[in-house]
């Protein structure tokens, strides 16, 4: 597909309400018909219930969504000929093998007996999944599900397909082998729309991303025009006697004008630096109070960063947050060097 | 942004493998309601192969109640085990069937609640299938559950007058009526919020139904409330017709009534069930 063609989704003003709950509360979205688009946000922001509009499982309350040019509520038929769905949850039948699901798909989508075995085969051994063809999905691991949940969405490959937080609860040998699926179907001319809670997955696989939260899409565009909206970057800096800490962070306060981010780790800090010429300030800053530092960095923005920025309250609240942001800083230094 | 690529295989991935799997080939024509229908059967004839368990109602319902019923009761109520039969046989099978008939709105509800049905709904297929194809293989299980009521009745010395023929008249009639039942459990499945609270609902629906009815005893015995009850009771009316059908002395109007009766209970119910499920949120 071209640069230039139309865009695979036209959403403008979607709104769904669960009793008095605004799940969506006017949603507007253009998202091309080209490569990777993540869609971006918190526990319950309306990611899923975004894409069980867009996917024509469930008719919006208000506004209207074209999907590869079609409505998603008057011509729904034409839409689901070419999109796929990969929900949330598993959606396979447990009690039947992973051969079996897909032939019953394959069959379902109009491939002959003969035809359907072989796709399902073939689709089996691209996804790593040729051994545990013949037993139950019962008996699959998570990482194993998944890929069989993307395998049953590409039985026909789609022109658009959406995959609701593929990687939630994967270990990240089986992370990876998603995202390696993710790029290759984009390279194949799938559009794929990728909703997740992971800033750094949005960061790794997106071309294009939303920021979702309370039903809204507070922001939009390129990962990095997201984080330089937010400013030049970041300073972490690790001090040797956690004690100093607050010590540090008034004096950083102080040099770069912004507030101070402490993480669970008592000896981290950070702080946004608008201009990297105050970072270095900042840092001689520390060393003239005779403060050791084991480590300091200038990072660019993290999506968490941009995302505080943008909501005024932090992405995620569960107790991975930190694993996830420091994570992040790997990426980005492996990236950078 | 550019993504960094990553090589084929890198991911531990067979690299050609995906890459074949992935590339664009033409597109099947498009499957036709019968055969996305029958596929589906074949789907949940394939679970029951993987748990056989799931048969283990349909199985053992035709055979405790035959038998026990016919032992327990026979001398009591008939003078004889055996004429208690020539009048129970007939009504064992119509209890037996309609006990399992909830299943079609058992079956429905867990697909819908892992997800399966989302997966159906997104694709692009007649949109009953799902339904179509459950209460497809719900006739065979209904056949199984009446096949062994007659078989075993056979053995214990029933003997219909109505000849074979009666007989598979008689059992075309019960599918068909549940065929009807179907439908309402279908539609349960939908409103109710667990499965088990349809089977509940299920039982507290059809145990008044089939014990105050003829199934068991000539209503004669019974006080007057109860016998007009059990006179308009649509069980008994089903009773009637098939015991009429098996014993060769079958009333036409009786035969229409039931099928009016199935008749009706599609035509309210599945569209009902069929709204339910298109518009799921
Ligand atoms: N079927 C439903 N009935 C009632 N409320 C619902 C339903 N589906 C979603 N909601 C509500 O709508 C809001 C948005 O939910 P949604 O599932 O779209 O969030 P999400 O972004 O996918 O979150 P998560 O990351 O947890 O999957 C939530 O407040 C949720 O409780
Ligand atoms: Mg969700």
């Amino acid at each position: 597909m071209s640069m230039n063609s139309a865009p695979a989704i036209e959403a403008s003003g979607l709104v769904k309400t669960f009793g008095g709950n605004r799940a969506l509360d006017g949603v507007d979205l253009v998202v091309p018909a080209e490569g990777v688009f993540g869609f971006l946000g918190p526990n319950g922001a309306g990611k899923t219930t975004s894409i069980r509009v867009l996917a024509t499982l469930s008719p919006p309350d208000a506004g209207t969504a074209r999907v590869l040019g079609h409505d998603v509520v008057r011509e729904a038929d034409r839409v689901r000929e070419r999109i796929s769905l990969t929900g949330q949850f598993a959606s396979m039948d447990e009690e039947l093998t992973g051969f079996e699901n897909l032939t019953i798909l394959a069959r379902l989508l109009g491939f002959t007996r003969a035809g359907a075995r072989n796709r399902a085969d073939e689709l089996l051994d691209g996804f790593g999944l040729a051994e545990a063809g013949g037993r139950t999905v019962k008996t699959y691991s998570g990482g194993m599900r998944r890929r069989l949940d993307v395998a049953a969405s590409i039985i026909i490959s789609p022109d658009l397909l959406f995959l609701d937080e593929p990687t939630t609860g994967l270990d990240p040998r089986s992370r990876n082998q998603v995202w390696a699926i993710v790029r290759a179907l984009a390279r194949e001319g799938t559009t794929v729309l990728l909703t997740t809670q992971y800033l750094d997955e949005a960061d790794q696989l997106a071309d294009r991303l939303a920021v979702i939260d309370r039903g809204r899409i507070i922001a939009e565009g390129t990962p990095s025009q997201l984080k330089t909206s937010v400013g030049a970057g970041t300073v972490q800096v690790h001090v040797r006697d956690p004690a100093r800490r607050s010590e540090a962070g008034r004096l950083l306060a102080e040099a770069l004008g912004t507030p101070v981010q402490t993480g669970s780790d008592e000896t981290a800090l950070s702080a946004r630096a608008d201009d990297p010429g105050r970072a270095s300030v900042a840092l001689a800053g520390l060393a003239r109070a005779g403060i050791d530092l084991t480590a300091f960095a200038l990072a660019h923005p993290s999506l968490d960063e941009v995302f505080l920025a943008l909501t005024g309250h932090r992405a995620e609240t569960d107790t991975d947050t930190d694993a996830h942001t420091d994570a992040h800083a790997d990426t980005h230094q492996e990236k950078t060097a | 942004m550019t993504t960094t690529p990553v090589p084929h295989g890198s991911a531990g991935l067979p690299d050609r493998a995906l890459r074949d799997a992935l590339a664009t080939r033409p597109r099947p024509p498009r499957t036709g309601p019968l055969s996305a229908s029958l596929t589906l059967a074949w789907r949940a004839l394939l679970k029951i192969k993987h748990v056989p368990e799931q048969l283990a109602d349909a199985i053992m319902i035709p055979i405790l109640f035959t038998v026990m019923f016919t032992y327990l009761f026979g001398g009591a109520m008939a003078g004889s085990t055996h004429e208690y039969l020539q009048f129970l046989l007939p009504g064992t099978m119509v209890f037996a069937v309609l006990l399992i008939t909830v299943y079609a709105g058992v079956n429905l509800k867990n697909d819908v609640t892992r997800g399966i049905a989302d997966r159906f709904r997104s694709m692009p297929i007649w949109r009953p299938a799902l339904l179509v194809g459950g209460l497809i293989s719900d006739a065979g299980r209904n056949l199984l559950a009446a096949g062994l009521v007659v078989a075993l009745g056979l053995v214990m010395g029933f003997r219909p007058a109505g000849g074979v023929i009666g007989v598979l008249l008689a059992v075309g009639l019960v599918l068909v009526f549940a065929f009807g039942l179907s439908w309402v459990w279908a539609t349960l499945g939908l409103v109710l919020r667990t499965p088990s609270a349809i089977s509940a609902v299920s039982f507290l629906v059809q145990f008044p139904l089939t014990f105050a009815s003829n199934v068991f005893v000539d209503p004669q015995t019974m006080p007057g409330w109860l016998r007009t009850f059990v006179r308009f009771n649509p069980v008994s009316q089903l009773v009637e017709a098939v015991r009429g059908l098996m014993n060769g002395t079958a009333q036409a109007s009786r035969i229409a009534a039931v099928l009016l009766a199935s008749g009706l209970l599609v035509a309210v119910f599945a569209p009902l069930t069929m709204r339910l499920y298109r518009n799921q949120t």
